[in-house]
């Protein structure tokens, strides 16, 4: 099922927790609300599932307006943060549930049920816990159950609030992989809301940035990390490096360092700063570029981080570079080293973000 | 044996030692808490037994089968029987929109809840007096309508209400809270009204709160004596609830009566402790395993 949201505007008192926010979300497909918290998208998730009205503005399912039927004719399986399972009751009779109170004529047998929660047992990988209570459960499983529970109604679309933010590193990287495959799977529409930048890129088709109560960029994975719209962007999707600068002709002046930004040469004489994430800085010894020293090394794994310092301003800046370079480059703390960007982009000041 | 013995030694002295009043103050502690409790709690209430019975069983049979009390203990039980219902329903729903809304005035309803506990019984007793009675704002509508309320059975059942208000929705309203709307919310996405709703979500996870406080509305209900005394008018055998009656029969100096009668009241309050205790031990232990992640 299709999903459209149009100018919806939510307040609570005087705190704006939507301003006109309008989100097209084809069938099937899973998305990503991503952002700080506060930023309204764990409303405009319950607003699509029909826990909390909106003050304006429309949500048509299908194209068709979802505002006056209840949230359990909208059809919706909703997944919450921290599962909010029947704690008196067994994983079973939490999984029925859905099925147990649906009106008599539409209420399956008792075999039916037996069959369709078992069914849903095996797929969340949960067989011979049916009898447990919540409470006997790890927190994976728990959350496990909760999917299982919202799936169990046939849902037509799959809303996840940060389904995974109360578990740890490891059995939270496990799930969202697992998510994604239950996901082509079963190709239902599916809203994940969530503040972690990584699982948002890992597991979304399409990834809605929200800041504020507004949206900020809508795009794949690849597209809002590779070309954010905005300095937020920028800056929630990963480090950035900041540099400052005057804005002439298109050409970024930043000390040393010319940036082009020929999309800007249309303006005159303007203060402006260009972004550039910390793999995109390239480290040499050879005298071009910003020169800048090392303050740190971290050796992360496979990569290694360098913590920086312009020798003109004193600004701190990031750049990431393969063990393999760092070795060849091979540098010390408190050397003098040169960077050059190898992919940047110039924002004026002032612009949105 | 020695290498055991030797091992809990050893144990014993690795423990750390959490409690470190010597074994004189831990006994002189323990005894002055038991010679209160014996004291102010136990030896009242075997003097009642003891007094009740002073003249042998056949007068203490007399006493208590006496018409009069009787009328005293059916009224008793109609009015808690009438009270708790009613409360139960308030209670309730006080604390389910207390726990799962938000409304202008929530805290002033907050506040009222505790009122009755606030005010003097005698002054609530009083306050309905003035607004029920023969002189009061309402009397003469209320007389012209043919009620009788103020020294009669509605007006002890008004009375009690009022007092033993507080008891359910403060018993509910934190746990309530606690335990927030996620669940509720779970079972309306899930299709469920609401009805099943409350039914199947709610109340399985306030019973034994929600027992609990009716147990407490029950025994103050029995047992009231201030408010009800001021709105009865205590006519014997047609507005005497059993605490009335205890004291009319304690002023004629009849103590045999006076006593036998408290037992009586004695005997429901140890039912409803028992009825406590039960209900404690089971929220405690039933799931067994409930607490054991909390």
């Amino acid at each position: 099922m299709s999903i459209q949201v149009q100018n919806v505007v939510k307040r609570f008192g005087s705190f704006s927790a939507l301003h006109d926010v309008s989100l097209e979300i084809p069938d099937g497909k899973l998305i990503a609300l991503l952002g700080p918290s506060g930023s309204g998208k764990t409303t405009l998730l319950r607003v699509i599932a029909g826990l909390e009205a909106h003050d304006s503005g429309t949500v048509l399912f299908d194209g068709r307006n979802a505002a006056y039927r209840h949230p359990r004719d909208r059809r919706v399986g909703f997944v919450f943060q921290h599962y909010a399972l029947f704690q008196h009751s067994t994983v079973f009779e939490n999984i029925a549930f859905g099925l147990r109170v649906r009106p008599r004529p539409v209420r399956p047998a008792e075999e039916e049920i037996g069959r369709r929660v078992q069914e849903m047992l095996d797929l969340v990988q949960l067989n011979g816990l049916a009898d447990r209570y919540p409470t006997q459960l790890s927190g994976g499983q728990r959350q496990r159950v909760a999917l299982a529970r919202a799936l169990a109604i046939e849902p037509r679309i799959l809303l996840l609030d940060e389904p995974f933010g109360a578990l740890d590193a490891k059995v939270r990287e496990e799930l969202r992989r697992w998510l994604r495959r239950l996901h082509e799977q079963m190709e239902i529409t599916t809203i994940l809301v969530t503040h972690d930048q990584e699982e948002a890129l890992e597991v979304a088709d399409q990834v809605v940035i929200m800041n504020r109560g507004r949206i900020e960029q809508v795009g794949t994975p690849e597209e809002v990390y590779e070309s954010p719209i905005n300095p937020f962007v920028y800056n929630f999707l990963g480090t950035v490096n900041i540099f400052r600068g005057r804005l002439t002709d298109g050409k970024l002046q930043v000390g040393e360092l010319q940036l082009e930004a020929p999309e800007h040469s249309g303006a005159g004489q303007e203060h402006a700063f260009g972004c550039v994430r910390p793999h995109d800085l390239v480290v040499s010894r050879d005298g071009h570029g910003m020169p800048v020293l090392v303050k740190n090394v971290h050796v992360i794994g496979p990569w290694v981080r360098l913590e920086l310092r312009r020798r003109d301003t004193g600004e701190p800046l990031e750049a990431e570079l393969p063990k393999d370079s760092y070795q060849d480059l091979g540098v010390n703390v408190d050397e003098l080293v040169f960077v050059t960007p190898r992919k940047f982009r110039v924002f004026l000041d002032g612009q949105v973000g | 044996m020695a290498g055991h013995g030797g091992r809990s030694a050893a144990v014993s002295a690795a423990a750390p030692r959490v409690s470190t009043e010597p074994l004189a103050v831990r006994c002189l502690l323990i005894g002055l808490a038991l010679a209160f409790l014996f004291l102010f709690l136990i030896a009242p209430v075997l003097m009642v037994f003891t007094q009740a019975l002073g003249k042998g069983f056949a007068a203490y049979l007399q006493a208590v089968t006496d018409p009069e009390a009787m009328a005293a203990l059916r009224l008793t039980l109609v009015v808690a029987a009438v009270v708790v219902p009613v409360n139960l329903l308030f209670g309730l729903a006080a604390a389910w929109s207390i726990a799962k809304f938000n409304f202008p005035g929530k805290n002033l309803l907050i506040t009222l809840i505790d009122l009755p506990f606030a005010i003097s019984p005698v002054v609530s007793g009083l306050i309905f007096v003035l607004l029920l009675g023969a002189r009061g704002l309402a009397g003469p509508w209320l007389e012209a309508a043919g009620w009788k309320v103020i020294f009669s059975v509605p007006g002890i059942m008004i009375s009690t209400l009022f007092v033993t208000a507080p008891f359910i929705a403060r018993e509910l309203i934190p746990l309530m809270q606690a335990q927030g709307a996620e669940e509720e919310e779970a079972a309306i996405t899930l299709g469920a009204g609401g009805w099943q709703t409350f039914w199947r979500v709610t109340l399985p996870n306030i019973k034994w709160g929600l027992l609990y406080g009716v147990i407490l509305c029950n025994a103050r209900a029995m047992g009231e004596f201030g408010a009800v005394s001021v709105v009865s008018g205590h006519i014997r055998g047609v507005t005497n609830t059993l605490p009335l009656h205890v004291e009319i029969l304690y002023n004629e100096y009849n103590f045999t009566g006076a006593f036998a009668v408290s037992s009586l009241l004695a005997l429901l309050a140890l039912v409803t402790l028992i009825a406590k205790s039960l209900v404690e031990w089971r929220s405690n232990h039933n799931p067994p395993d409930r607490r054991e992640e909390r």
